[in-house]
């Protein structure tokens, strides 16, 4: 009988009308004792009203340095089947879609060597189980690695890329979001397994600007599709979303972020040169607008939660490259770009805040990308160009 | 250099700093390719096969490093 606690201040998450990760837990810790401890012991952090997790030491096993995350109770007497609660994370499958047949023989190794608690997906993109211990990690990696699976990344290293569904269920991919990320994965394995950057450095890919991936805000380097071509127009169908109630002029544009579009009340217009390929306009009139011509991808820089100089978007730093096997001109900017973060970053210095300290200018000088017009991250700010003698030569 | 070679130097130095200053990947990247010569690529492939024969570790504390294995 595996034990039980009272958890009274667990139990009101319970309540109301969500979800809660709370009975979830307790499912679980029916089965098994690290649950249970671990339930008890996040009771004992809301009582105590801080946490009783450490974090650290061991990261992988033989030969890798990422893919474990070292979690130790500062209360091993009082829940030791949670003295070690290590979180194993599974380089997850791009668009992540699973064979039911695999999740259920993941459930099943999970349940012999951890606690059975997992988390679909992590922010990173991992498949996430929570809760092992030291002795049982080559156990676990020889089970998923038998069938094909890999850990993902953790540390000072590259992480598990992801991405959208992209071509896969989506007409508005622009490049093939799933793709990239497999080579992505395949290219850098050993950036992936073997941390030697300043810091993290995440890639996460979308197949246009909705950013079904909040690439935008979580990635180091995020690839956003883009294209070259006009929007298409099909005013008939324009005709049938103004009978069906849409306010054309306040609903489309005037949102569009570039003032490129008009509306006479009949014919709708845009001015192509002046779009930035928000997709605002397109999402919102799937049927009458589409875009057109040469597919690819921007290539922005610099996102991160919070941390030393608060959260920061992703800016351009390519405005359009083609994103096409074997992605050659991409991985040789990747390789440029690691280069110049490896000499200069400090340690946990993210690209983007080394770029943000020493300028744009030394980082497009290096990486050997022209400065462009659409790298302004804000108009009438930050002129971060400055003429050297040789350019003035010219 | 022979390879081996390459890898008693990164093992010394890494010995050496144990206690003293916890070195990073590139660390010992820089270091080993600046005092021999050789190139960082070659370090990398040494440093790999030290990790896979378990004679040095990664850890982590709040950045990566590496390591000798405990009880070492
Ligand atoms: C009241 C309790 C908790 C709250 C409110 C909470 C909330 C969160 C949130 C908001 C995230 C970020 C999720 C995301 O951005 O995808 C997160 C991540 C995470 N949580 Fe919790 N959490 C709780 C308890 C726990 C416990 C008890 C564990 C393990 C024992 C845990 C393990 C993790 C891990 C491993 C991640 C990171 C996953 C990853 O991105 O790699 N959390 N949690
Ligand atoms: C007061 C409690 C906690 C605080 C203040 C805290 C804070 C943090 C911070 C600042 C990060 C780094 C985020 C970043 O660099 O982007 C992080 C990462 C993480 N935390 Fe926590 N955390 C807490 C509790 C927990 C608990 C209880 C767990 C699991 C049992 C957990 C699991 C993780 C994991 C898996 C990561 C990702 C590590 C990585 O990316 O290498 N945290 N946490
Ligand atoms: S980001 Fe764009 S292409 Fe990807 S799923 Fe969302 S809408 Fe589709
Ligand atoms: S995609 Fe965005 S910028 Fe372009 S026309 Fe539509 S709303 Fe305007």
């Amino acid at each position: 009988m595996p034990k039980k606690y009272e958890t009274p201040m667990l139990d009101e998450l319970e309540k109301g009308p969500f979800p809660s990760f709370v009975t979830e837990m307790k499912k679980a810790a029916a089965k098994s004792d690290m649950a249970a401890d671990a339930l008890g012991q996040l009771e004992r952090c809301f009582k105590d009203n801080r946490t009783h997790w450490k974090h650290g030491g061991i990261v992988g096993v033989r030969g890798y340095g990422g893919g474990v995350i070292g979690r130790y109770s500062d209360l091993p007497e009082e829940f030791p089947d949670v003295a070690h609660f290590h979180t194993v994370r599974i380089n997850s499958i791009a668009g992540l879609f699973y064979k039911s047949s695999f999740l259920k023989e993941m459930c099943d190794i999970w349940d012999k060597y951890g606690s059975g608690l997992t988390n679909f997906h992590g922010s990173t993109g991992d498949l996430v189980l929570l809760g092992t211990k030291t002795d049982t990690l080559e156990s676990i990696f020889a089970e998923f690695s038998s069938r094909g699976w890999d850990l993902g990344g953790s540390g000072s290293a590259m992480r598990t890329p992801s991405c959208c569904v992209g071509p896969a269920r989506c007409e508005w991919a622009n490049i093939d979001t799933l793709d990239i990320t497999y080579a992505t994965t395949q290219e850098f394995q050993d950036e992936m397994h073997r941390p030697a950057f300043p810091y993290k450095f995440k890639f996460k890919t979308v197949g246009c600007a909705v950013d079904c991936n909040a690439a935008i805000a979580r990635a180091d380097c995020s690839i956003i599709g883009t294209w070259k071509g006009k929007i298409e127009i099909n005013q008939d169908e324009v005709a049938n979303y103004a009978k069906s109630g849409m306010n054309i002029q306040t609903e489309i544009v005037n949102l569009c972020p570039s003032k490129c579009m008009s509306y006479d009340g009949k014919t709708l217009s845009i001015n192509d040169d002046d779009c930035v390929r928000c997709m605002h306009c397109i999402s919102r009139m799937t049927k009458a607008l589409k875009p057109t011509g040469e597919k690819g991808a921007s290539i922005l820089i610099g996102s991160k939660a919070p941390f030393v100089i608060g959260a920061t978007l992703s800016w351009v730093i390519v405005p359009f490259m083609k994103m096409e096997p074997p992605y050659t001109e991409f991985f040789d900017l990747v390789r440029k770009m690691w280069e110049w973060w490896d000499e200069h970053g400090k340690n946990r210095e993210r690209i983007g805040e080394l770029i943000i300290r020493r300028g744009m200018r030394e980082f497009l000088e290096y990486i050997g990308v022209d400065p462009m017009p659409q790298q302004v991250k804000e108009p009438r700010r930050d002129p971060f160009y400055f003429w050297k003698e040789e350019d003035l030569a010219k | 250099m022979e390879k081996e070679e390459i890898k008693q130097k990164i093992y010394d130095l890494v010995v050496k700093s144990t206690g003293k200053k916890k070195l990073k990947s590139s660390d010992i990247q820089k270091q080993i390719s600046s005092d021999t010569g050789c190139s960082r690529d070659e370090v990398k492939d040494a440093l790999k096969d030290l990790m896979d024969e378990g004679k040095l570790i990664y850890t982590y504390f709040g950045g990566s490093y590496v390591e000798l294995p405990p009880n070492q």
